[in-house]
C-alpha cells in the first residue's frame, strides 16, 4: 500500500507542478508563455559557467576512481571505521558517496545484488544512499555557477553531514530491523 | 580545504596508477572525464531552462511570494543576513522544497538561482558568504521525504519490501540536517570571532 502510494506520488509530482504553476499564472494575468521564455533564457549562460568547475572536479575524481587509489584509503580507514562498528563491505561506499553520485549508485547496486536488498547490508546501503547527497557535485555546481572559488568552511560542514548520515544509517538500521 | 582535497585526489590517483603499472588509465580517465563534464553541462542547460522558466511564471503569479510569507520565520532563522523581501528568499524556499519532494533535476536550477541571488548580497565575489554556506550545507545534507531513486533500485533488485527503508532515511537525513545546521552555525561564529581579531 505504502509502496504503491510513494510510487504514484513520485510519478505525479512533476506533472502536477507543470500543470498548476502555468494555470495559476494564467488566472493571475501572467503572460505565461513569455514569462517562461524569459526565465528559461538564463539557463544557458548558467550551465556554461559551471563547465570549467565541473571539468576540474570530474577529472580529479575520475583519475582517483579509475586508478584504484580508493583501495589504499579503504585499507587505511578500515581499522578506524571498523572500530566504530562499520561493516568492512560498506567502507568503499562511505568514501565514494560524497565524491560521485553514479559511483555510489553503482556500489549500492552491487551490494544489493551480492547480499540481497533485504539483508542488513542492503538496508544500510539503501539508507546511506537515500539520506545523503553528492557533496562535491553540489559544491562544484552551485559555487561554480556564481564564480566562488573560496568555499570556506562549507566543505567541512558538507563532509560532516555525510559522515553523520553514514554512521547514522548504520545505527538506525540496527535499531529498526 | 578544497585545494588540498582536489590535489590529494589527483596525486594519490596518479601515483597509485603508476605504482600499479597502469599509468595509461590516468590519461584515458582525465580525457573521458573532461568530455563527460561538458556533456553534463549541456544536459543541465535543458533542465535549467525548463525549471527556471516555470519558476519565472511562479514568481510573476505571486506563488513564490505566497510561500515566502508562510515559511519566512524558518528561512529568517536559517538565513539572518537575507532581508525579508529579497528575491533570494523565494529561491531558497523553492530549492529546499524541491529537495524535500525529491525532484532531483529541479533542485540544481533552483539552487543555482538562489546562489545567484545571494551573490548580489555578497561583498567579496569570489568568497562564499555565510548564507551561501548555510544553503550549501542544507543541500548537501539532502533532506528528502521520498527517496525515489533508491526505492526503484531496491525493487529492481528483487526486494520484498522496497519502501521499508523510508522511515530510516527520514530519521537519518533529519539527523544529518540538524547536525549540519549546528556545525554551520558554530563555524560561522568561529569565523566571525576570528575576523574581528
Amino acid at each position: 500500500m505504502f509502496s504503491l502510494l510513494t510510487e504514484q506520488l513520485s510519478l505525479w509530482v512533476i506533472p502536477i507542478i507543470l500543470l498548476l504553476v502555468p494555470m495559476i499564472g494564467y488566472f493571475r494575468h501572467v503572460n505565461v508563455y513569455e514569462a517562461f521564455v524569459e526565465g528559461a533564457a538564463e539557463g544557458f549562460h548558467t550551465a556554461i559557467r559551471i563547465m570549467p568547475f565541473l571539468v576540474a572536479m570530474m577529472v580529479a575524481i575520475n583519475i582517483f576512481r579509475l586508478s584504484g587509489a580508493m583501495d589504499i584509503w579503504v585499507e587505511g580507514l578500515k581499522p578506524v571505521l571498523e572500530f566504530c562498528g562499520v561493516p568492512a563491505e560498506l567502507v568503499p561506499l562511505a568514501i565514494m558517496r560524497p565524491l560521485s553520485g553514479t559511483g555510489a549508485l553503482g556500489l549500492t547496486t552491487e551490494i544489493l545484488n551480492t547480499y540481497g536488498p533485504d539483508s542488513m547490508l542492503g538496508r544500510i546501503a539503501s539508507t546511506v544512499l537515500g539520506s545523503t547527497d553528492t557533496t562535491f557535485y553540489i559544491l562544484t555546481v552551485y559555487f561554480g555557477a556564481i564564480g566562488i572559488s573560496k568555499p570556506r568552511y562549507s566543505v567541512f560542514v558538507g563532509l560532516l553531514g555525510d559522515l553523520v548520515g553514514f554512521l547514522g544509517s548504520i545505527y538506525i538500521c540496527y535499531q529498526l530491523f | 580545504m578544497i585545494n588540498i582535497i582536489w590535489l590529494l585526489l589527483l596525486v594519490t590517483g596518479i601515483v597509485y596508477a603508476g605504482w600499479q603499472g597502469r599509468i595509461e588509465v590516468v590519461t584515458q580517465g582525465a580525457i573521458s572525464a573532461a568530455e563527460g563534464a561538458v556533456g553534463l553541462s549541456f544536459k543541465l542547460i535543458g533542465v535549467m531552462c525548463l525549471w527556471l522558466g516555470i519558476m519565472k511564471i511562479a514568481e510573476l503569479a505571486g506563488i513564490v511570494r505566497f510561500f515566502s510569507r508562510i515559511l519566512s520565520p524558518i528561512i529568517y532563522f536559517l538565513f539572518p543576513s537575507v532581508p525579508k523581501n529579497h528575491p533570494a528568499m523565494g529561491a531558497i524556499i523553492m530549492t529546499l522544497s524541491a529537495n524535500m519532494l525529491g525532484l532531483g533535476n529541479a533542485v540544481t536550477p533552483f539552487g543555482i538561482k538562489a546562489m545567484q541571488e545571494l551573490q548580489k548580497l555578497n561583498k567579496e565575489k569570489d568568497r562564499a558568504s555565510d548564507a551561501m554556506c548555510t544553503l550549501l550545507a542544507l543541500c548537501t545534507a539532502g533532506f528528502t521525504l521520498i527517496p525515489a531513486t533508491i526505492i526503484a533500485i531496491r525493487s529492481a533488485s528483487g526486494s520484498t519490501n522496497p519502501t521499508e527503508i523510508v522511515g530510516a532515511t527520514l530519521i537519518v537525513s533529519l539527523g544529518a540536517t540538524m547536525s549540519v545546521i549546528i556545525a554551520d552555525r558554530l563555524c560561522r561564529i568561529y569565523y566571525q570571532i576570528r575576523a574581528r581579531r
